[in-house]
């Protein structure tokens, strides 16, 4: 076995608080070798991000190294002086961080920032730094290196981003990267171009990495060896395909039970009932526009978004509607359609039930932090007056948070002092409330860690079949809509691209956009299959594609494509709006 | 970039035409001039011959687009009180206040935002914590009693510099500057930390606030994960953002230098705008008031314009179109 480039061994990481020590990390050990991707996965507060921080150096005050010693190349470096680490920080331990949007100075040139870094570790001129930050920019796959030079972060896509992020932390050629989170803030198709960009650098620089993320599926398509960490603690370590197949510890094995796995289904086929939603050919447009001075006198043209272009689609009573597709497809916009937040400007929203309430995604920030959980839920009851007297009232708050399994003792406490799983509870019991016959959740779990999104899920699948409920579930994880959807709705750019039963449109999808989204989920099952990782990326919003939207990414396009918008049509198996599609049909 | 411009002059234009009709509007209700110049004795028929020759006869609407067309030619009519032009009378207090202005702002940023980063980077540090403990007091100081509290240390018991007037002054023909003589430049040094104390701490607490708040952020950890050395971490990527807000709280806080010169001008009888004004103020020297009131509006539409200009300057995400972010 190759001498390890990493050596981690007993670590400890401590807060010191005037309310006594919190042990971040605690007895953490692990060795990693060149070329070796190590995955590092656990949940929020398991320690991961400081592990990687003590590796770099980079634990803030009052937290500091209270034990164990970090080797690179077998030389210790967690005890050496300041100046001497930030030496070794960037020229033999890079970093990526989580957040392409803010891990770049706004105000500098992303040529400026790459050519000062280089210089910083590497005694090159600067027209040789430029060089080699071109080479570098060419290397993680940006197009027209040359051209983007000298272009301000805010010009690129969040994705070409966080492949500046690593052409950075690439420099100085370090041996050893720590990349914390770095998929996690983007689309899957995005994810999985990152994920296939670090694989390469592993192989052709020999570059070892730690991939700490909470995100067991990205571990299970690149990593050899991964790592479990739960408080601060590594309880289980091992091959990657060894620990995801076969967990031997009791913790790792619910985790991966909690993972929401495409089609694992145990839902009924609802029978067809009558239509509760209904939207005919909606659209809604926000306008971007510069100020009418602007266009007069700089020729600006006006910008218009169609976030929802004639998307018509229906949910009948007591079924569960998916809809999916990456940021900026206009998911949210439909749910705020269905809600009357938006009024639509053609097209219309048919709704035949009473009343609707929404579940956000953030519960931290959906929830008044000044109320009481009790006034929270309690608000929908007195607002639509269902309920009269304070007794009857504070009865019926007592049984909604029983329905979402807080006990009625929680009705007196605040917001922060719940956990944010219990937050999402307090959020659905307040919909609950409100008597709804429709609930539509955009992205009701994507804030949650896996054990708690596994909870929610099943809470909302009990809720639906005790109570009847309809749900429109938004979300960008495919995986989590197969496990709850009846059927599914796909949209790309605004519009409705797919639509039918989940089962057939996951396991037979007919439009290119469904199956590049089904290809780029990352592989839990490891069945090994090399998979060429989606082209390209969203087009801006502001200048859609003509034709079909899709056709600059799509491997079928032909000419009629790139002149002719497809119409959905629909058959028994469900609908779908492209052109290469028809042909087959 | 010229549309951007071009709005912003009109919105400037559109706030000196409602200042300019308040200043009209001290005419109206601020006592009858022509008893001011007349004298409580002159007859009705001279009355009248007065109000006919100043056009006071004429319709309000019509007074209006007059003053307004003499405004804009820089004519505001003679003073009430020693019956001199008011723009000649401007033309000679201008520099006293341009110059005190600028000094204190001098002193603000020369000191304030060193001060600021300094108390930033060493937040612990005792002699940061003592900075920013005066700073309190610096903001909290009404400017008449620093003024006063200085004249008596440096002036009174010290005798170390002037504690009145401008010192000798070298007439450039257009402009009178302090400037260029020894006792002027002496002169010049209470009055401007006098007014400059406020915006000193003020800036200085700004700054600190800023970089604080930026030393905080992704890009910050993220340029030490790559080894960055500190120096260049905090001057060339945490202060370059932090600037960015202090630009335009600074650049509106040197309007405030200019339009609240009058206290300090007044302890210090600092022959300028404000003192002009306050004797004006005393005397209902009406088309003094004004033209101060359109000088001043001037000042702060002009400033703002700058300091619009400069934040597109800074920052390049003003400047260039480019992808939007994430919905």
């Amino acid at each position: 076995m190759t001498e390890p480039v990493l050596f981690v061994r007993n670590l400890r990481v401590e807060f010191t608080s005037r309310r006594g020590t919190l042990v971040a990390v605690d007895d953490v050990s692990f060795d990693l070798a060149p070329g070796e991707l190590l995955g590092v996965v656990g949940e929020s507060g398991a320690g991961k991000t400081m592990t990687g921080a003590a590796v770099l150096g980079l634990v803030e005050p009052p937290g500091r190294i209270a034990g164990g010693e970090v080797l690179l190349s077998g030389r210790r470096i967690d005890n050496l002086p300041p100046a001497e680490l930030r030496r070794i920080r960037g020229r033999e331990i890079g970093a990526i961080f989580q957040d392409p949007l803010t891990s770049l100075d706004p105000l500098q040139r992303i040529g400026d920032q790459l050519v000062e870094t280089i210089r910083t570790h590497m005694p090159l001129s600067a027209a040789h730094a430029k060089q080699r930050a071109l080479d570098l920019l060419r290397e993680v796959g940006i197009p027209g290196a040359a051209e983007r030079f000298g272009n301000y972060p805010h010009q690129f896509s969040g994705g070409m981003r966080q492949r500046v992020v690593i052409a950075l932390a690439l420099a100085a050629e370090p041996r050893v990267i720590i990349a914390d989170e770095p998929t996690t803030a983007l689309d899957v198709s995005v994810q999985a171009q990152i994920i296939a960009l670090l694989r390469r650098l592993a192989r052709d620089h020999g570059t070892a990495i730690v991939l700490v993320t909470h995100d067991i599926g990205v571990i299970a398509e690149i990593a050899d060896r991964m790592v479990v960490m739960r408080a601060g603690r590594i309880v289980e370590t091992g091959v990657t395909r060894d620990v995801i197949h076969a967990p031997t510890h009791p913790y790792t094995q619910a985790l991966m039970a909690a993972i929401p796995v495409m089609g694992r289904r145990d839902v009924a086929v609802k029978p067809q009932a009558e239509t509760l939603l209904e939207f005919r050919g909606v659209q809604k447009s926000f306008d971007l526009s510069p100020p009418l001075l602007e266009r007069l006198f700089a020729g600006a043209s006006r910008r218009i978004v169609r976030a929802v272009d004639r998307v018509s689609f229906h949910i009948g009573r007591g079924e569960t509607y998916g809809l999916v597709g990456e940021s900026g497809c206009g998911k949210s916009t439909v749910a705020r359609l269905v809600a009357g937040l938006y009024r639509p400007e053609r097209g219309e929203v048919r709704y035949a039930g009473r009343r609707l309430q929404m579940i956000f995604q953030d519960p931290y920030a959906s929830l008044d932090p000044r109320w009481c959980a009790g006034d929270i839920i309690a608000e929908p009851i007195r607002f639509h007056g269902l309920l009269s007297g304070e007794a009857a009232i504070s009865r019926r708050v007592d049984e909604l948070l029983g329905q979402v399994g807080l006990s009625p003792a929680d009705a007196a406490k605040y917001p922060h002092e719940f956990s944010g799983g219990q937050r999402q509870r307090i959020s659905i019991a307040r919909a609950l409330a409100g008597e709804p016959d429709l609930l539509v959740c955009d992205e009701p779990t994507s804030a949650l860690d896996v054990s708690v999104q596994a909870q929610v899920i099943e809470l909302m699948r009990e809720l639906q079949q005790r109570l009847g409920l309809t749900y429109l579930f938004i979300s960008h994880n495919l995986a989590v809509v197969s496990n709850i959807a009846d059927r599914v709705g796909v949209m790309y750019l605004g519009r409705l691209v797919e639509e039918g039963p989940v089962e057939r449109v996951f396991t037979a999808p007919r439009h290119p956009y469904t199956r590049m989204l089904l290809a780029a989920v990352p592989d839990l099952a490891m069945l090994g299959i090399e998979r060429p990782p989606p082209a390209g990326e969203i087009a801006d919003p502001l200048a859609v594609p003509p034709g079909c939207a899709f056709h600059p990414r799509c491997p079928l396009a032909f000419d009629r494509c790139r002149a002719e918008t497809p119409a959905l049509r629909a058959d028994a198996a469900g609908a779908v709006a492209c052109h290469a599609a028809d042909m087959d049909l | 970039m010229i549309a951007f411009v071009l709005r912003r002059l009109l919105q400037s234009v559109l706030v000196l035409g409602v200042v300019a009709l308040v200043a009209f509007g001290l005419f109206q209700f601020i006592g009858d001039p022509v008893n001011n110049m007349l004298g409580q004795d002159a007859s009705v028929a001279e009355r009248a011959r007065l109000r006919a020759s100043l056009g006071l006869d004429d319709p309000v609407v019509l007074q209006f687009l007059r003053f307004i067309g003499h405004a804009v030619q820089g004519e505001f009519g003679m003073s009430l009180r020693n019956a001199r032009p008011v723009s000649v009378l401007i033309a000679e207090r201008l520099p006293a206040t341009v110059e005190l202005a600028f000094s204190a702002a001098f002193v603000a940023l020369a000191l304030g935002i060193p001060l600021g980063i300094f108390t930033a980077l060493r937040r612990r540090s005792p002699v940061a914590q003592g900075v920013l403990a005066l700073s309190l007091l610096g903001v909290s100081l009404p400017t008449f009693v620093t003024g006063i509290l200085l004249v008596m240390v440096f002036g009174v018991y010290w005798d170390l510099l002037p504690t009145f007037g401008r010192g000798d002054v070298v007439d450039l023909g257009f402009w009178q500057t302090g400037f260029l003589t020894l006792s002027g430049l002496q002169s010049l040094v209470l009055p401007a930390f006098t007014l400059g104390l406020f915006q000193l701490a003020l800036i200085m607490r700004l700054v600190r606030a800023e970089m604080l708040d930026v030393l905080r952020a992704d890009f910050i950890r993220f340029a030490r994960a790559r080894g960055l050395p500190e120096r260049k971490i905090n001057y060339g990527h945490a202060l370059r953002n932090a600037l960015v807000p202090v630009v335009t709280i600074t650049g509106l806080q040197l309007g405030t230098l200019i339009a609240f010169a009058v206290i300090t001008e007044t302890v210090f009888q600092w022959p300028g705008l404000g003192l002009l004004f306050i004797q004006a103020v005393q005397f209902a020297d009406v088309p003094v008031m004004a033209a101060y009131l359109l000088l001043v509006a001037l000042m702060f539409v002009g400033l703002n314009l700058a300091v619009d200009l400069l934040y597109y300057a800074i920052d390049p995400r003003l400047r260039v179109g480019g992808f939007r972010g994430r919905a």
